[in-house]
């Protein structure tokens, strides 16, 4: 089976007025026509998933994802109730919905499949699959947008996706239900006088239309903040979905768009955008936030809580004696502390009685550096096996990158940076498996710097990871 | 026709959790009980109520979110299965219930004259909101009383908690008004939480209380700080504070049921009973009750 892949992508209205009420306005019937359009070239490109997004399901509990395979019910929009009924039945992939689950857990987010008689499938969800997808031919799976949810959690929920898209090999289209300008005005409006709510919403749309229509995904991607600030009312759901868009684009600013329609609908700004992954030739990113591969934020409240407490007991009793894992590993150790000892609060325990660097003349000497996340103990790309001991998949540029970021926290706080690094050895529990994309992730990182390097196999590590290195670096003057 | 009567105004929080925890023959999911804290004092309030008669409940849900202007449920009847689209595993409850569409249509014209935007729902496929059926059969688990449901004007995402709270107090004063001129005996309800900080996971047993308590000191503080000004009877300082209080506590004051509550029952300085408290999912929730009929010296 070939690799899958993200053959296109859409931004698509949520309001139920392009299904019930085209004719009585000329910008809505545009719209609609719009959305036709859309249908038509997702018909054609031999898509066989289609991948939903829709700020009109908010959700607390991590992100939610239908999983019923066919649900039916009929759709009244809350405020738009006299438009009429949108009787819905979807042709939903439930397997690709439970492997998305499954992929979420292994890069750290919290998700849940949702497959209940009755569920009510948002609006933005219904009205987008109704014309997307008026025959049902494609398969389609719908993910909520969490209230809670930043732009590492989100864009992670992306690749999560496209980890499920690519091991599947689909032909997958992403697509955002979604308005642009969300104020709508607070009364109700005749038809005929619809338009954008205000002229500063309408320049902002026309703004972001242009940067899609340039194919520039990701600069909105990192404009989101400040649109949201600027057009969006403070309804639950931020201006997200850009960057879960952009993530399955893989950040891309060179997108070859298109914008089918731009509309008032109710005073909101609805448009349909068509994304194509060819390259267009145009921008390039202008200004970066960090990438994220594993979501390693602070969610479990419950549990980090129950941590909290552990760690204010222990701190009060007996500082120095080594913690329990939360994943039943090998106790946590504080770092040791002694003359030329460099110790981060950024990076994680050691597992000993060993400080995470010692610096000797010019040269850092790091203690083997592992995965885990400081604070969380967390394992980026998921653990090599359980608690039992039964082996797990997992993601091994996940864990690769983390020993990279988590060197680079090491040094920074000696005050040098990864760029000081001379000699790596590394370690790896399968080097079969992983040696590829352990290499691959070093040729990006580590391998833009230029140290030496010594790769070997070992039978275990004292956590349940993958790869481990031990670097020697450069020190930086002593201030 | 005798002059209508508001017999009772109560706080009443709607998380679905509690249905879920009471194991009603209407919804599919079942429990080994939790959060009783709240279910007795929801059994305080009904016992309260017991020996009161009166016709018809009015009850604001936050969550019927309405963006263009306050809604009413304008036909008869509804049935129907709901579905909490946050809690689905909790709440799937099989629903039929009866609208005093009168009552309603009276205060959709006082609020219209009043110049607020007002809209009747008449859809028949309409799916009545979560929060409206946990309140409803918390408050009223036999379904015997016809209910006015009003739909949460989300003004305070489009301006601010004081513009919010300005036409909330407009809408209870004309909610008020009207049911005085209906002659009809109302108990009227504002169904939300007080501090509204989420856990974002859930326990595998989601009514295991090891796991249930507050989000944040913070917030415990301020739901005490409400509390007290609720059994002190000093409304107008809930209203005076509002703005901090639904912004520093993520309230659910925001969807304007407490504001619009109190103004209802013209700003209470009687002290209110406070039949319960308890976090769900680490939200703030308080069940109390104004006994207004006790105090017809308080302008009624």
């Amino acid at each position: 089976m070939s690799d899958g892949e993200l053959i296109g992508s859409f931004i698509v209205p949520v309001h139920p007025h392009t299904v019930l009420a085209p004719e009585q306005n000329e910008g809505w019937g545009r719209l609609r026509d719009a959305y036709d359009v859309a249908a038509q070239r997702i018909k054609d490109s031999g898509a066989d998933l289609l991948i939903i997004y829709s700020t009109t399901w908010p959700s607390i509990i991590g992100h939610q994802i239908i999983a019923d395979p066919n649900p039916e019910w009929v759709m009244v929009d809350h405020d738009f109730h006299d438009l009429g009924s949108i009787p819905y039945s979807f042709n939903i992939d439930e397997k690709f919905a439970h492997a998305w689950n499954e992929a979420n857990e292994k890069r750290g987010l919290k998700s849940r499949t949702v497959a209940y008689h009755g569920f009510p499938i948002d609006v933005g969800s219904v009205v987008a699959l109704k014309l997307l997808n008026p025959d049902n031919a494609i398969p389609a799976v719908i993910v909520s947008s969490n209230v809670y949810a930043n732009r590492s959690e989100t864009t992670v929920l992306a690749k999560a996706c496209m980890d499920v898209v690519k091991a599947t090999g689909r032909k997958a289209i992403a697509v955002t239900a979604m308005s642009l300008s969300n104020r709508m005005f607070t009364k109700p409006i005749e038809p005929k006088d619809d338009r954008i709510h205000s002229l500063k919403d309408d320049e902002w749309n026309r703004k972001i239309l242009e940067l899609l229509g340039e194919g520039r995904l990701e600069d909105v991607g990192q404009l989101s903040r400040t649109i949201h600030q600027q057009i969006r009312v403070n309804k639950v759901v931020a201006f997200k979905p850009m960057w879960w868009l952009s993530g399955m684009n893989t950040n891309r600013n060179d997108l070859t768009g298109e914008v089918l329609a731009y509309e008032a609908l109710h005073g909101a700004g609805g448009a349909v955008v068509h994304l194509d992954p060819t390259p267009s030739g145009t921008g390039d990113i202008e200004y970066d936030e960090d990438d994220v591969e594993y979501f390693a934020g602070e969610r479990n409240v419950l549990d980090a809580d129950q941590l909290e407490t552990e760690e204010n007991e222990q701190s009060s009793n007996a500082e120095s004696l080594p913690k329990e894992d939360l994943n039943k590993g090998p106790a946590l150790w504080e770092p040791t502390e002694g003359e030329d000892s460099v110790n981060s609060e950024a990076a994680p325990k050691p597992v000993g009685a060993y400080p995470h660097a010692r610096r000797v003349g010019d040269l850092l000497y790091l203690s083997g550096v592992g995965p885990r996340q400081p604070g969380t103990n967390a394992i980026p790309g998921g653990p090599i096996h359980d608690e039992s001991g039964k082996a797990l998949d997992y993601d091994i540029k996940a864990q690769t990158q983390a020993v990279v970021d988590n060197i680079t926290r090491i040094l920074e706080e000696a005050g040098g940076s990864i760029d000081d690094v001379l000699d790596v050895t590394s370690f790896l529990v399968d080097m079969d498996r992983d040696f590829q994309g352990y290499n691959e992730v070093w040729a990006e990182t580590l391998g833009q710097v230029g140290p030496t390097r010594t790769t070997l196999a070992i039978r275990a590590l004292p956590t349940p990871i993958a790869v481990e290195m031990k670097v020697i670096a450069k020190a930086p003057p002593k201030m | 026709m005798s002059k209508g009567e508001i017999v009772a105004g109560c706080l009443a929080p709607h998380p679905p959790h509690l249905v879920y925890a009471e194991n009603p023959p209407q919804n599919e999911p079942t429990a080994e009980g939790g959060w009783e804290q709240l279910r007795w004092g929801y059994e305080r309030l009904r016992e309260s109520l017991a020996g009161v008669d009166y016709d018809a409940i009015v009850l604001l849900s936050p969550h019927w979110q309405t963006y263009v202007g306050t809604h009413f449920l304008g036909l008869p009847k509804f049935k129907n299965l709901s579905v909490d689209p946050v809690f689905p595993n909790l709440f799937r409850y099989h629903y039929d219930l009866e609208i005093d569409v009168e009552l309603a249509q009276q205060i959709h014209d006082r609020a219209a004259d009043a110049g607020l935007a007002v809209k009747m729902m008449t859809n028949p496929d309409f799916r009545v909101d979560y929060g409206t059926i946990t309140t409803g059969h918390m408050f009223n688990p036999a379904w015997d009383k016809p209910l006015v449901v009003v739909s949460s004007n989300r003004s305070r995402d489009y301006y601010s908690v004081e513009v919010m709270q300005e036409m909330m107090i407009e809408l209870g004063r004309v909610t008020r008004e009207a049911i005085l001129a209906s002659g009809k005996k109302v108990v009227v309800i504002a169904s939300n939480s007080l501090s509204h900080r989420h856990f974002t996971t859930e326990s595998a047993l989601p009514e295991d209380m090891s796991k249930e308590h507050i989000t944040s000191h913070a917030m415990h503080l301020w739901d005490m700080r409400m509390i007290e000004y609720f059994r002190t009877g000093q409304a107008q300082r809930i209203l005076d504070e509002m703005p901090e209080f639904t912004e520093q506590a993520i309230a659910e004051s925001d969807g304007g049921g407490l504001s619009w509550l109190l103004s209802t029952l013209d700003v209470p300085t009687y002290p209110g009973i406070l039949h319960g408290y308890g976090t769900i999912i680490g939200t703030g929730n308080a069940i109390v009750e104004w006994p207004v009929r006790d105090h017809k010296e308080a302008g009624l």
